[in-house]
């Protein structure tokens, strides 16, 4: 069976749920080969085995954090040509298109971004995409070279599937472009202990109706009831309400989780855009003429500062 | 010496229009109106930022695309950019990142550069991967995704919000640049700038002037195929309640009917 390249993306060993999710999806059209890079990468291993990985090729060097991207793609082409796959597959994120994108060129092949889901085809694999803030769905391959594509998160579910997944050393070269971006210095995100926003199964968001940062407490407190990530519109970022890293929409974060909650967000098409393939929608907006109200499965047409305490209120109640 | 700035810009059609695609599963653009991708205007403001802190400097916008294209060049001319290139050839139709990286690519090396600037990604095809390409197929420093960037002594700088940190990142000129929408908002032109940019140089290029063949691009010389586009259905109408004291309530217990309590 074809071999089927995939980007491990992990934070110092610990495999993000995505990729998980992709090993899923490479298990249709091959057998996975993931590539884990940097810190941590061999302790990457056993989870990916039991995913279905037969084979872990890990490489480390300063290089990977030293430098933006190009050190990655150096790697993956490596692992290109030391497997020559069937396909190369990565998680979808700012970073991990970027390395797919500029190893497609190097490899002569297409690339396709931000796949809803994949499937084995006569002429390679299909992928499905989400166009024009998902209003359509598109189906399309790629015709030349090996099919280089980026899944969004939430494309498909978690399945163990064990296999051999022996790790083996990827030897790597740096080309003479690898140091050319420097990352001078770096500052990590504090973690909130909440879920991730791409990977959480519920979002619960507030838009510029939450009206001030002191107000996103009762936002938070409605995400945590559920277990929940918090989102925020453009508008409530721009407003300095909430971090920018947590914005959903066409500038933000695209996210497909099985519930959405949007509190005093208007629906506008570039919001829509980050959120509308959301199994579950529901609304709460005081303005029942609100765009949103187009999108949603249930919608409560009233003051936000009412309605969200008491169905949090409600949500632990029913929990105990 | 003078600052040589690229700036690639997008003509695409207006998001909060129907956007349809044809027959031929390229975008319609002929029934929703184009403009200058919003997210462009940041790159465009950008590099009219950092030409006032260069001593010379020289911003040339340059766009792939149909004949309507030019209204996106005249935005950015009438935002104050120096002069345009237009590249328009038929044979353009249909064609992928892979081959419109190609023709910016070509369409930078000829006009000359020491910058390039990009925006993040287009509102339409939403790919945001044409920034690594364009600077893998031009061989100089990537420098993505900024949402702050200055030129100083032939290195640029700038920071990159990602996923999981916040870097600060540094390169040397030649480079190529993009900016988020979180790099400081685009100014409107003004009535000076856009009389002033009726007088400024549009070039047109074609592929030949570019020595790029007709099979390199278009539907046939792209590297991707797309097989079908299907509207989705309009969601079903939901339940929708008016808040009448119990809202909150009445909410939860949809979402314990669906599993989510
Ligand atoms: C190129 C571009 C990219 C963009 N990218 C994004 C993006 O990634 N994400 C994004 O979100 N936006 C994006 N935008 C902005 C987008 O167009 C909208 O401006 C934005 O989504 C509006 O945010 P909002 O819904 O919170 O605010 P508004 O549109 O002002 O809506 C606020 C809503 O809250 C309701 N409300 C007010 N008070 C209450 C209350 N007490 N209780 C209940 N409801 C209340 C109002 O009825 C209203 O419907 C982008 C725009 C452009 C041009
Ligand atoms: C819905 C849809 C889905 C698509 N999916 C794919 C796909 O999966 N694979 C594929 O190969 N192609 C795809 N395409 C085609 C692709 O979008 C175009 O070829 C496009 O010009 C490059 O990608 P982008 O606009 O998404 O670029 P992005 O990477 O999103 O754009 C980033 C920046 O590149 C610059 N730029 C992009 N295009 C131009 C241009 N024509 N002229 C000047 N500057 C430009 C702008 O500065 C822009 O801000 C798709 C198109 C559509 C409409």
């Amino acid at each position: 069976m074809a071999e089927v390249l995939v980007y491990v993306d992990h934070v110092d060993g610990a495999v993000r749920k995505p990729t998980l999710e992709l090993l899923t999806l490479a298990r249709r059209i091959g057998e996975p080969v993931a590539v884990a890079l940097g810190a941590g990468a061999e302790a990457t291993a056993a989870v990916l085995a039991e995913h279905g990985a037969v084979k872990v090729l890990t490489a480390d060097a300063p290089e990977f954090s030293d430098y933006l991207v190009v050190p990655k793609v150096d790697a993956l082409q490596a692992a290109y040509a030391a497997v020559s796959p069937a396909a190369v597959l990565f998680p979808s994120s700012a970073e991990n298109k970027e390395i797919g994108a500029r190893l497609a060129v190097r490899i002569g092949s297409g690339i396709i971004t931000d796949a809803t889901d994949l499937e084995a085809g006569d002429e390679g694999p299909v992928a499905t995409q989400a166009a024009f803030a998902a209003s359509f769905s598109v189906k399309s391959r790629v015709s030349k070279g090996t099919p280089v594509i980026t899944v969004k998160p939430n494309s498909a579910p978690v399945e163990a599937a064990p296999a051999a997944g022996a790790v083996e050393a990827l030897a790597v070269t740096f080309g003479a472009l690898a140091t050319g971006t420097k990352v001078t210095s770096r500052t990590p995100r504090e973690s909130t202990g909440r879920p991730e926003l791409t990977e959480a199964a519920i979002v619960v968001s507030g838009g510029r109706g939450v009206n001030g940062a002191e107000n996103f407490h009762i936002i938070e407190a409605l995400a945590d009831s559920l277990g929940a990530a918090v989102g925020a519109s453009r508008a409530a970022v721009d407003a300095g309400w909430y971090p920018h890293s947590n914005q959903v929409g066409q500038t933000g974060k695209s996210v497909s989780p099985q519930l959405y909650i949007a509190s005093g967000i208007s629906g506008a098409i570039q919001h829509r855009a980050g959120m509308q393939t959301s199994k579950t929608i529901v609304a709460i907006n005081k303005d029942a003429e609100a765009p949103i109200f187009d999108l949603v499965d249930y919608g409560v047409v009233g003051d936000l500062f009412a309605v969200v305490p008491q169905l949090t209120d409600e949500i632990k109640a029913r929990k105990g | 010496m003078s600052l040589r700035i690229v700036v690639c810009v997008k003509y695409v059609p207006d998001a909060t229009g129907d956007r349809q695609f044809t027959e031929d599963l390229t975008v319609n653009r002929d029934d929703v109106d184009g403009l200058l991708s919003e997210l462009d205007e940041y790159a465009v403001e950008q590099a009219l930022q950092i030409a006032d802190e260069a001593d010379d400097a020289e911003i040339t916008v340059l766009t792939v695309g149909p004949e309507d294209a030019k209204d996106a060049l005249r935005k950015a001319l009438s935002m104050g950019a120096d002069k345009a290139i237009h590249v328009e050839d038929d044979d353009l139709h249909g064609s992928d990142v892979m081959a419109t990286s190609l023709v910016l690519a070509k369409a930078i090396e000829k006009a000359g550069y020491d910058l390039v600037i990009t925006g993040m990604a287009s509102t339409d095809g939403t790919m945001g991967v044409l920034p690594a390409i364009l600077a893998e197929r031009l061989g100089v420093p990537q420098v993505t995704l900024l949402s702050e960037v200055k030129v100083e002594d032939g290195v640029v700088t700038g920071r990159r919000d990602g996923d999981s940190a916040s870097e600060q990142l540094e390169a040397s000129l030649p480079a190529l640049v993009s900016v988020t929408d979180q790099s400081g908002e685009a100014r409107y032109p003004s009535f000076k700038g856009i009389m002033a940019a009726k007088k400024k140089p549009v070039e047109s290029w074609d592929l030949e002037e570019l020595e790029i063949e007709s099979d390199e691009v278009g539907l046939e010389g792209s590297w991707t195929a797309v097989d079908s586009a299907t509207q989705r259905p309009a969601r079903t109408a939901g339940t929708i309640v008016k808040d009448e004291g119990e809202g909150g309530k009445s909410l939860a217990e949809f979402l314990a009917g669906q599993k989510f309590i």
